[in-house]
């Protein structure tokens, strides 16, 4: 057979196109994981925590979170307007603010509190991983969605970098990778938790005050926990479908 | 057929139109991902993909399966929940792979446009090699500060000391097991 130029022009770019996607390959995935079978959330018991930062520099560790962004937060909430007394509260009142305080994200812990007066709590933050997320939805390229298990990623090969999902999501928990140029958060550990280990920062938290739901499980604890608890999802007006679920949450957080 | 007699500019026209859509249908089977629309309107390839990344903390139950001695002091301890790697830092660790990948001449004409993602990093798990890889021994004097350290910002019923004033600067282990530290569940040394 004889191959002129004007033939062997046209075959080898159609070659070069085959050849790397018989390199590519598939990626392997976890063999007895089945989407379809989970509906991931997380439960964060409010009460629990003791704001050590155990789980931000877990994530950090896990995740190869750059400094000064954050896939998982946690602040620190003082209500100086709450009058407590032996007997609980006296009187609160709702037109003072809440003094929020978040020093590196709470990864290094929080200075020792003086003023004993007032409620102080710790609000542990992250991907809510909403079930109807307006982050997904505006995404131009299709890069960001909720999988089929309900945990909301990014796909950085497809990602533009465009940042319109950051400005999308009402809990400020996207920010774009300064060295990839490109959209990050919090992917629930899904590295982790479709070979059946829990998140990193589950893993670290020292009082248990983070806890990997499993919603579609119906031997889960967090189905007994949210009939018996008084649990909260943060802006639930914006029905987001929010999959962090707050025990004790005070009505002061945003 | 006198309808048809002018209407050849028509046809070839209508050819062209057929061959752009051709061509269009073939461009677009190399340009989308295989897997787009898989799931929906994203690669579906990529679920896969961000769930193959290699983790950094084992788990409990790696650590509990050779340190039993550690285990079954802790079980029946105030940190019984507290799990290993909490203190002890991530049991896999992460090293910079020292070998750069040879390319080929097409690999090397790609790399010039798109610049290539850093060689993939070698992980360590102590659980695989004990001698490489070695968890953190924790400074108990720093260590427990980092939770027990008294503030008024911390939930009341969690214990809670001043470390200046309860040792004195002396590590907390000089007192406390740190798998078993209450005092009055024998965790005294």
């Amino acid at each position: 057979m004889k191959i002129t130029r004007r033939q062997m022009l046209i075959l080898l770019p159609a070659a070069a196109v085959a050849w790397e996607s018989v390199l590519a390959g598939t990626p392997e995935t976890s063999p007895n994981y089945k989407l379809s079978d989970h509906w991931w959330g997380m439960l964060i018991d409010i009460p629990k925590c003791i704001g050590c930062g155990n789980c931000v520099r877990a994530c950090q560790t896990e995740n190869d979170v750059p400094d000064g962004h954050f896939r998982t937060w946690v602040e620190r909430y003082h209500r100086s307007d709450w009058l407590m007394a032996n007997s609980g509260v006296i009187s609160a009142n709702p037109l003072i603010d809440p003094e929020v305080i978040s020093p590196d994200g709470g990864k290094e812990g929080f200075p020792v509190a003086t003023d004993t007066e007032g409620k102080y709590f710790f609000v542990p933050k992250m991907c809510n991983h909403c079930a109807d997320s307006p982050c997904t939805q505006v995404c131009p390229v299709g890069a960001t969605f909720v999988t089929p298990d309900g945990v909301v990623l990014v796909d950085q090969t497809y990602c533009l970098g465009c940042a319109y999902c950051v400005q999308a999501c009402p809990y400020g928990c996207r920010y774009i990778h300064p060295q990839k140029k490109v959209a990050d958060k919090c992917t629930l550990c899904y590295h982790r938790i479709t070979k059946g280990l829990t998140t990193a920062c589950c893993e670290a938290c020292p009082t248990g005050a983070r806890q990997l739901a499993d919603l579609k499980n119906p031997n889960d604890p967090i189905h007994e926990f949210l009939k018996t608890h008084n649990v909260q999802v943060l802006k639930p007006q914006m029905a987001t479908g929010a999959k962090v679920f707050y025990n004790e949450l005070d009505g002061s957080v945003r | 057929m006198s309808v048809l007699k002018d209407a050849e500019h028509l046809f070839r026209f209508a050819g062209l139109f057929v061959l752009a859509f051709v061509i269009f249908l073939v461009a677009r089977h190399y340009i989308v991902p295989k897997s787009f629309g898989q799931y929906g309107h994203y690669r579906g390839a990529a679920i896969g993909e961000i769930g193959e990344r290699p983790a950094r903390f084992a788990g409990h139950q790696t650590c509990e399966a050779c340190h039993t001695d550690a285990a079954e002091m802790k079980k029946t301890g105030k940190h019984a929940h507290v799990n290993c790697e909490a203190c002890h830092g991530a049991l896999i660790q992460r090293l910079p792979n020292p070998e750069t990948p040879k390319l080929n001449l097409y690999q090397r004409v790609v790399a010039m446009i798109v610049p290539p993602a850093p060689p993939t990093p070698l992980f360590l798990s102590h659980a695989d090699d004990p001698t490489s890889v070695k968890p953190i021994l924790p400074d108990t004097a720093v260590l427990c500060a980092q939770c027990h350290r008294a503030s008024a910002a911390k939930p009341k019923n969690f214990p809670q000391v001043e470390p200046d004033s309860h040792s004195t600067g002396l590590p907390c282990e000089t007192c406390h097991k740190p798998h078993s530290p209450g005092m009055d569940a024998g965790g005294a040394k």
